[in-house]
């Protein structure tokens, strides 16, 4: 009896990918955690991991050939002999494993006899107990009057612990036990999905499409994200030769993201601070991070200026909710990167930033550029972001206006600082380090008096580092 | 002992829970061995539950037609009844049966091991055979289906031999002429049914207000009604105060509403009130398996106790203690130890009382609704309008609907009538498809036939809704409208 294994949804932002390598072949046992395909997305190249453990018996998927969660992979038969006596033991946690150690013992037990046949039969070892633990916690079913007719409904049980994330609908959903199954093997909350039938019926073509969907709708800017701008293109190759280059996934994915951006009302307030006394500080302490393992940036200071900013202005660090008419605010500081890379601009985001040293960010921004650089990002590091920051100071420039990165409402550019004769009160010019700042922020959510006080303040903390301790 | 015996899963107790565990697992291609204390697989529901007392009842069906048959002008004698044969068929069809499920797992190759088992840790079993000979199992996985058994008698009254339990009711050793059934749930009213067809003079007695507490009331009426003229008496509110030996009987002393207040005479009492899981006596305290207060295991969706080796099925884990729920409950164990994403997740069980009419019911009822304020939308239709009840002479039937008022969503069924048992399917089809009223009205029943009364039933919730299904004729004036 063969089953499917069918892409899970790998996270919240993939819903299809184009496979790069399939790294199972028939016959292989497989068991759950372990990688299967190579999948290229539009962030980054990820290893899927089995959801299952099994035989393969046929593959579905070829390289090259683009999948969507929801596509069948692969077809196993289940569970099987290969993964012999190991397999429980390998996932049970290693508290529980030495608990029953100590059971076994005192039952004057041997902990665990290997299995007859696992020889030739362990060669891979299930982890079923590692994806079954992922599954969703116990849910009670303790109704326990003996005699009292057979209660037919399970309606009781509906409202456990596995359906409470879902307070769309209370009864049954309308779907089906085929369509149910379908969402549960690929990481769907069936409660969440709408139904395209009549009366809201959840068909399975329902269920991938939400998947796919899932992202887009997250990112609350509806179909506008991939409507591309309507220009009949000419015929280039009237004045000249041309090529043709297919549009990496990154590429494709900002251009879609930035078409959703733009849509929002945008204002660049431009500012530009004082770093004279901030460069001596960076050159005197630069060592000492270094030490650590990173390197004491502009950027990095910058971002840990931010924690306390965030915290300040908190629309800043909001999202907006048209649909409901909300202002999320969110209570983690998040803040994106940009990094430039040889495939595209990434993302990646630095958490709670308002909890962390200066070096601690120093050092998890240059190991998050570096695998940026190498295409290692998983893509829990590019999620979650609550504001974003981007540097092209090392490139050049005197100043630009940066696209907020939606859903966030804001976004802080920093161009090449320079030095220059600044005119001082006692009626001199004295050279100082300048830096350009440009803020862009979404003026739907933002006043203009609020985005040149956020810029003026992440200025002036800059300007007088101990401000930050005033503030924070 | 040289090599210690292991596989990959076993399962304890190898009833309709444990045995389709044992198949699923098998077709799943993992290594099962099955262990009962019986020769052959079956459990309760085989041996001394759903088989026997449905073989009975098929009896009890047959007298009463035959005595309703004067109604078309049809009269026979009274039946003899030769007990004997009648024991000895019911034991053949079980025979037949469990010889079955034993056959079936030779030919897949699951191990059969008859003996009764006990954890010596989570993964170590110990097996005590019949000729007190022990032998050890080492398992990856055990999956526990130990079932339930009768409340013991010698912990409610008294012990004697004209005290029955439902097992022992079933191996009929006569037909008693004065029968007290204590518990009105379903299982002292399908015994007391055969028994009452058998010739008895039952008395029924239930301490809630209802037969069948639970159920929803209209439902529940319709076979009350029936009962009445056929068993002696049935007692409400009533519950037993003590049972006495007494000369050629037991004096019973009932106390309630509808008790008099001298004792009365019985032959046998029959006590229905309520099953205990086998939950102890397995060695559970040498796993971490945790238990309700109620000696029930705790299970999450997939079946897997406290213990990440062990999962349990079947009555064990608890209501609806019944012998298909015990069955889904042992393809999701067997599904979640092969390493798949799977879940107990029924919308609908549903729960069939087997008397004379039937009552079944699924999904969300309405006495539930109620209970939990959930707002439905009800639909009654009685079988005083079908064609096919009325060929029957049995009008007495209700067959109704509980929808999502706004979608329409069947939510769940209910009916009442000879035949039940069979109709039910469709209802609870219906709700696990999320189908909606329209599409079981839309959808062509033969005629005539009782199903029929399940398509009348939808017409009648969307026929109220102008608003969905415009398109549609006004609703001609159903007979069966309230
Ligand atoms: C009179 C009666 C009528 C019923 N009618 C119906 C009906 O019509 N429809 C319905 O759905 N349900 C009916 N039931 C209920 C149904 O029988 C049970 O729900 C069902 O049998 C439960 O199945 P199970 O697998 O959980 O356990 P069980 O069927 O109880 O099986 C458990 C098995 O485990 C064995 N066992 C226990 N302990 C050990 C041990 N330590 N080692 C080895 N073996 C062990 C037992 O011997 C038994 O064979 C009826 C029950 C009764 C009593």
């Amino acid at each position: 009896m063969a089953n499917e294994f069918k892409l899970p949804t790998l996270g919240e932002d993939v819903q299809s990918g184009t496979i790069t390598k399939v790294l199972v072949s028939p016959g292989d046992s497989v068991s759950a955690d372990q990688p299967v395909l190579e999948l290229e997305t539009d962030k980054a190249v990820l290893e899927v991991p089995s959801t299952v453990s099994g035989t393969v018996e046929e593959i579905r998927a070829q390289e090259g050939q683009t999948i969507s969660v929801g596509d069948t992979v692969f077809l196993y038969t289940g569970g099987g002999e290969g993964d012999g006596g190991k397999a429980a033991a390998a996932a049970a946690p290693a508290a529980q494993e030495e608990e029953q150690k100590e059971e076994a013992s005192a039952s004057g037990q041997k902990e665990q006899q290997p299995a007859p046949s696992s020889k030739e039969e362990t060669k891979d070892e299930a982890k079923e107990d590692a994806k079954q633990a992922k599954e969703p916690p116990a849910r009670k079913d303790a109704r326990s009057k003996a005699e009292a007719p057979p209660a037919a409904s399970a309606q009781d049980k509906d409202n456990g612990s596995e359906r409470k994330a879902a307070p769309r609908r209370s009864g049954p959903v309308p779907a089906p036990p085929s369509v149910r199954r379908l969402a549960r093997e690929i990481g769907v909350d069936i409660h969440e999905v709408p139904g395209s039938g009549p009366q809201g019926r959840i068909s399975a073509e329902d269920v991938k499409s939400y998947a796919r969907q899932v992202n887009t709708d997250v990112r609350g800017m509806g179909s506008a994200g991939r409507a591309a701008p309507l220009i009949s293109l000419p015929d280039f190759s009237r004045w000249g030769d041309t090529e043709r280059s297919t549009l990496g996934s990154v590429r494709r994915r900002t251009a879609e993201n930035m078409s959703v951006a733009w849509t929002a009302p945008m204002v660049t307030q431009f500012d530009k601070v004082d770093v004279t006394e901030l460069e001596k500080l960076r050159k005197r302490y630069g060592k000492q991070v270094e030490a650590a393992g990173g390197k004491l940036t502009v950027t990095a200071m910058i971002v840990k200026v931010l924690g306390a900013a965030l915290k300040k202005f908190p629309q800043f660090n909001s999202s907006l909710d048209m649909d409901n008419d909300e202002l999320i605010y969110k209570r983690y500081y998040n803040v994106g990167v940009a990094v430039d890379t040889d495939r595209g601009l990434l993302v990646p985001v630095l958490r709670d930033v308002d909890t962390k040293s200066i070096t601690e960010i120093c050092v998890e921004l240059s190991g998050i550029a570096a695998r940026a650089r190498e295409r290692k990002l998983s893509l829990e590091e590019m999620q979650g972001g609550t504001f974003t920051v981007s540097n092209l100071g090392g490139i050049g420039g005197t100043g630009f206006t940066p696209i907020v990165n939606a859903p966030e409402v804001a976004i802080l550019g920093i161009a090449r600082a320079s030095v220059e004769p600044v005119y001082q009160e006692d009626g001199r010019f004295e050279p100082r380090t300048m830096l350009p700042l440009a803020l862009t922020y979404d003026h739907r959510v933002i006043d203009g008096a609020d985005g040149a006080r956020f810029v003026r303040f992440v200025a002036d903390v800059l300007e007088q580092p101990f401000l930050l301790f005033l503030e924070a | 002992m040289t090599e210690q015996a292991r596989t990959r899963v076993a399962i304890i107790g190898g009833g309709p829970g444990g045995y389709a565990a044992a198949f699923m697992a098998n077709d799943l291609g993992l290594d099962v061995t099955l262990i009962d204390v019986e020769k052959n697989p079956g459990g309760v529901c085989l041996y001394r539950g759903c088989i026997p007392s449905k073989a009975f009842l098929h009896v009890a069906r047959i007298l009463t037609e035959a005595r309703e048959a004067a109604y078309w002008g049809i009269a026979f004698d009274e039946p003899k009844v030769d007990l004997n044969r009648l024991r000895e068929s019911k034991d053949e069809v079980v025979k037949r049966m469990t010889g079955g499920l034993g056959q079936l797992c030779k030919s897949r190759k699951i191990k059969y091991i008859q003996g009764r088992a006990s954890f010596e840790d989570s993964r170590t079993l110990s097996i005590i055979h019949d000729d007190g000979a022990t032998e050890r199992l080492e398992t990856d996985y055990t999956i526990l289906a130990t079932g339930s058994r009768p409340t013991p008698l010698s912990e409610l009254f008294l012990e004697s031999p004209r005290m029955m339990d439902s097992t022992a009711a079933l191996q009929m050793e006569d037909i008693p002429r004065n029968l007290l059934v204590v518990g009105g749930g379903y299982i002292g009213l399908e015994l007391g049914t055969v028994y009452a067809a058998m010739g008895s003079k039952v008395t029924i007695v239930e301490k809630e207000s209802t037969l069948l507490p639970g159920a929803d009331p209209d439902l529940v009426e319709v076979l009350h009604k029936r009962l009445e003229p056929f068993v002696e008496r049935i007692l409400l509110n009533t519950s037993v105060a003590s049972i006495k030996e007494a000369r050629g009987g037991l004096a019973v002393t009932l106390e309630g509403k509808e008790a008099e207040n001298k004792p009365a005479q019985f032959d046998r009492v029959l006590v229905c009130i309520g099953r205990r899981p086998n939950s102890s006596g397995v060695g559970l305290k040498n796993t971490r398996v945790s238990l309700t207060d109620g000696g029930l295991v705790e299970v999450d969706a997939q079946r897997r106790t406290k213990d990440p080796y062990i999962y349990a099925i079947g009555d064990l884990t608890g209501e609806p203690m019944l012998a298909h729920k015990a069955s889904h409950e042992g393809r999701v164990a067997a599904e979640s130890i092969a390493g798949q994403r799977t879940a107990f997740e029924p919308n609908a069980i549903p729960a069939v009382v087997f008397t004379d009419p039937e009552v079944a019911w699924c999904g969300l009822m309405e006495k539930e609704a109620e209970a939990k304020g959930i707002e439905v939308k009800v639909a009654r239709f009685p079988w005083a309008a079908s064609g096919r009840a009325a060929t029957l002479n049995r009008p007495e039937g209700l067959t109704k609907l509980i929808t999502d008022p706004d979608t329409e969503q069947i939510l769940g069924v209910g009916i009442a009538g000879t035949g039940a048992g069979e109709l039910i399917s469709e209802g609870v089809l219906a709700v696990e498809m999320g189908a909606t009223a329209y599409d079981v009205g839309f959808t062509i029943h033969p005629h005539p036939t009782l199903g029929e009364t399940i398509m009348e039933t939808a017409d009648l919730i969307f026929g109220h809704a102008a608003h969905v299904h415009q398109s549609r004729p006004e609703p001609r004036e159903a007979a069966g409208k309230e």
